[in-house]
């Protein structure tokens, strides 16, 4: 049956010019798909975006879907317009939780397209910006359906609303010479261990957890996670001299006492007139840019472990937090490394559940009440790598000061320090 | 209605049953990488297996056909596994370098677009916008299909100074994130109520917490419960927007777009860097916003010619200076740069640091 297709004057211009064009393929779906259900929905879905880019408005408003069992997972969207377009009045998004570090074969991917055409748009968006796989456009029963075939054959929601989301995690050891941990590993068993609170939104607001296996951070766990987790060492880089020279060899000695030498940000690299390489551990913050320029030269040390930093998150309410030190180094080898991890997060999660403003991320909860509190209530003492600098205010209440400094000592003492 | 069916809580899966063969042999144990053209990765395992990466940008929403497309070519060019980036590149992995060139000839031959590697401009990582977000001040989709098409040469060619992360986000909370160069919708106006419908639709009080700047009180509007703003303490933020829609804050003439610049996650040579606001009052101007991409191209511009190797945005900047850098880009500068939010006095300059 020919259906009445919408005029889009102002989405075909989004056909014309080299890169792919989503306009393209929503009306590939609409005019070659088998499926007339699959026709009539894009059709609808291309006749309300035009609508919007018209009118410069959207048109979609939330609601409360859900599969039996769960509390969140769906993002629910009815249509202000599904008058004039019916197919589309219902289009929600199913969130899906991907393999960790995004991992596929074909074979699942095709998988997924099958069963997704069978209830769904045929949209599909690998992946969102929290890290879901995110199945676009369903109507409500076949929410339930389309989860019941894929929840059987592996596959599960994830996060939508006040509940710990989607984690993310980078490449890492797969496939990355600068990896300092078991990035997968991590990443599982911690927002597994979290299922409940994935699935039954319960908290104040959003958690989300983010690996990255070396301060490069390719998953912008800093900046968009309340829980990062970065890959770290403690002991020397390795260098290997011959390699260093090649470099050298290759690209000039300027070169790198421009690019790399005078660069780093702590000033620890020295380059000695045989053209080898002197490198300050003391000094190094790890920041990664000398092993990215001479990957073949520098390696992360042996003495691997992860740094843990709370709290980041975009702008709302108070403004954009960049996630805090709180675990300067943890090694993350033994069962029982890996276990604290999750310990460590449960404490986080649970404090704040206990003492978290309805709609306060971790962050501004802790902006409100102050580090010192927050180390405070999950029994961590506090250590300079915390801060840039210390206090630069003198309106505090001092008077704890002697016993501070004993437990300082104490500590260090216990340390071998 | 179907059976109530107990969900299997399975939570994220376990990639490793989806690893290519020579990534789960070599995991952990990989040496060092090349970049043997744009696009292109090799990575060496200290056993001296070789695995080549092939990396192309995508649509991102992909119908069923794109994704089945991108599916053949991996069955008939590559081994069958894939990897996706955070910025939605799909990257195809093979262990036979006679494998690559073939692989790609079939990518870009498909209409796909192979780079996005090194110091290009990568993919732009964006939001839903109007196709399915509930609160889009614009387009998501299309302003970066928009954009990329005008910046397809330089995803393909590695010749930017460093990698240049662009975002977009259709609203204030910019779901998009922190980048290089981020182009958000900022409202200009305060939101319009509909007195009548908020009393049966919105959970007042937390939409009075909602606002950072405590503008919203409750007030008896038309002898109905209600809400109402102190427009002289509105930010415009548009936070109130989602959990009261009677609260429209978007605005077709008045939502405009702003353009940051300089935000950087990673820690190389420098500290992880928030973007900062460079240019606003941009017309929200679908299909094409070509406004906002003319302002995008000169900053990429003025930054391919002025940065060094290996500076991002944000530390040329740094470099050259803010008011050299609204020198080059012609953008102008005004009391609107100049921060007013908490923490803001420590963007002031108290030094005798000036640039002439």
């Amino acid at each position: 049956m020919a259906i009445d297709k919408h005029a889009t004057p102002m989405l075909d211009q989004l056909e014309t010019g080299p890169w792919p064009s989503f306009i393209s393929g929503i009306k590939r779906l609409r005019d070659q798909h088998p499926d007339a259900r699959i026709n009539a929905v894009t059709n609808d879905l291309l006749g309300q975006l035009e609508h919007s880019y018209e009118t410069r408005k959207g048109y979609w408003k939330g609601g409360t879907v859900s599969v039996f069992g769960y509390g969140g997972g769906i993002i629910p969207r009815f249509s202000e317009v599904g008058k004039v377009f019916p197919s589309s009045k219902e289009f929600h998004t199913v969130r899906v939780q991907p393999p960790a570090g995004n991992h596929y074969t074909t074979a699942m991917l095709r998988q997924l397209a099958d069963t997704w055409e069978k209830y769904g748009s045929g949209l599909i968006t690998f992946h969102g910006q929290t890290g879901n796989i995110m199945f676009i456009g369903v109507d409500t029963p076949n929410t339930q359906n389309f989860f019941d075939e894929i929840n059987d054959y592996g596959w599960d929601l994830g996060g939508a609303g006040p509940c710990v989301r989607t984690a993310m995690s980078c490449v890492g050891s797969a496939r990355c010479e600068m990896s300092c941990t078991n990035e997968l590993k991590a990443h599982r068993l911690l927002v597994n261990n979290f299922t409940d609170d994935v699935h039954r939104p319960a908290l104040p607001y959003k958690f989300k957890f983010k690996v990255s296996g070396c301060p490069n951070d390719c998953q912008n766990a800093i900046e968009r996670s309340d829980f990062a987790v970065l890959g770290t060492w403690r002991d020397d880089m390795k260098v290997d001299q011959a390699e260093v020279k090649h470099y050298i060899a290759d690209k000039g000695r300027q070169y790198y006492i421009d690019n790399v030498i005078t660069r780093c940000p702590t000033k620890a690299l020295s380059l000695n007139d045989d053209d080898t390489l002197d490198v300050n551990n003391r000094d190094c913050v790890r920041c990664m840019h000398c092993l990215n320029v001479m990957p073949k030269a520098l390696h992360p040390g042996d003495d691997k472990g992860v740094t843990i930093l709370i709290g980041g998150k975009r702008t709302l309410k108070i403004g954009d937090l960049m996630g805090t030190v709180v675990v300067p180094f943890k090694k993350l080898e033994t069962e029982e490394d890996y276990e604290s991890l999750v310990e460590l997060a449960e404490t986080i999660i649970d404090f704040w559940a206990e003492n978290g403003l309805e709609h306060e991320r971790c962050g501004e909860m802790i902006e409100r009440i102050g580090l010192a509190n927050f180390l405070e209530g999950i029994g961590i003492e506090p250590d300079p790598n915390m801060l840039s600098h210390p206090r630069q205010s003198s309106y505090i209440r001092m008077d704890g000061w002697d016993e501070a400094a004993e437990e300082w000592f104490a500590r260090q003492a216990e340390a071998g320090r | 209605m179907a059976e109530m069916r107990e969900p299997i809580e399975s939570g994220c899966p376990d990639p490793w049953q989806y690893m290519h063969p020579v990534m789960r042999k070599n995991f952990g144990m990989w040496k060092y990488h090349e970049h043997p053209r744009p696009g292109v990765l090799l990575h060496v395992a200290y056993s001296g297996d070789k695995i080549w990466t092939v990396k192309a940008g995508t649509q991102r929403i992909l119908d069923v056909f794109t994704l089945r497309k991108l599916c053949d070519i991996g069955d008939e060019f590559a081994d069958g596994y894939v990897h996706f980036t955070i910025r939605s590149n799909i990257e195809y992995l093979v262990s036979d370098e006679a494998k690559v060139q073939p692989l790609i000839d079939a990518l870009e031959g498909a209409g796909f677009v192979v780079g996005g590697t090194q110091n290009s401009v990568a993919m732009i990582s964006h939001t839903q916008g109007w196709l399915h977000c509930d609160i889009p001040g614009t387009d998501a989709s299309g302003v970066v299909k928009s954009m990329m098409d005008e910046l397809i040469d330089e995803f393909r060619n590695a010749t930017m100074p460093n990698r240049v992360h662009i975002t977009t986000s259709c609203c204030q909370i910019n779901c998009g994130g922190q980048g290089d160069i981020a182009i958000n919708i900022q409202h200009t106006k305060p939101p319009k109520i509909n007195h009548d419908l908020v009393a049966n639709v919105c959970e007042r009080p937390s939409v009075v917490a909602r606002c950072p700047v405590a503008a919203i009180r409750p007030a008896m509007v038309n002898g109905k419960p209600s809400l109402e703003v102190d427009e002289r303490k509105c930010i415009c933020c548009g936070a109130c927007y989602p959990p009261c829609p009677p609260m429209q804050i978007n605005d077709a003439e008045h939502s405009k777009l702003a353009i940051w610049v300089g935000g950087n996650h990673s820690n190389a040579r420098g500290k992880p860097t928030f973007q900062k606001l460079v240019a606003a009052g941009i017309p929200n101007n679908p299909p094409r916003w070509p406004e906002a991409t003319a302002i995008v191209k000169r900053i990429l511009k003025a930054y391919k010619e002025g940065a060094k190797d290996w500076e991002r945005i944000n530390e040329w900047i740094e470099r050259i200076g803010w008011p050299r850098f609204f020198e080059e880009v012609e953008l102008p500068f005004t009391k609107y740069h100049i921060d007013t939010w908490r923490g803001a006095r420590a963007s002031f300059n108290s030094s005798s640091y000036i640039r002439f």
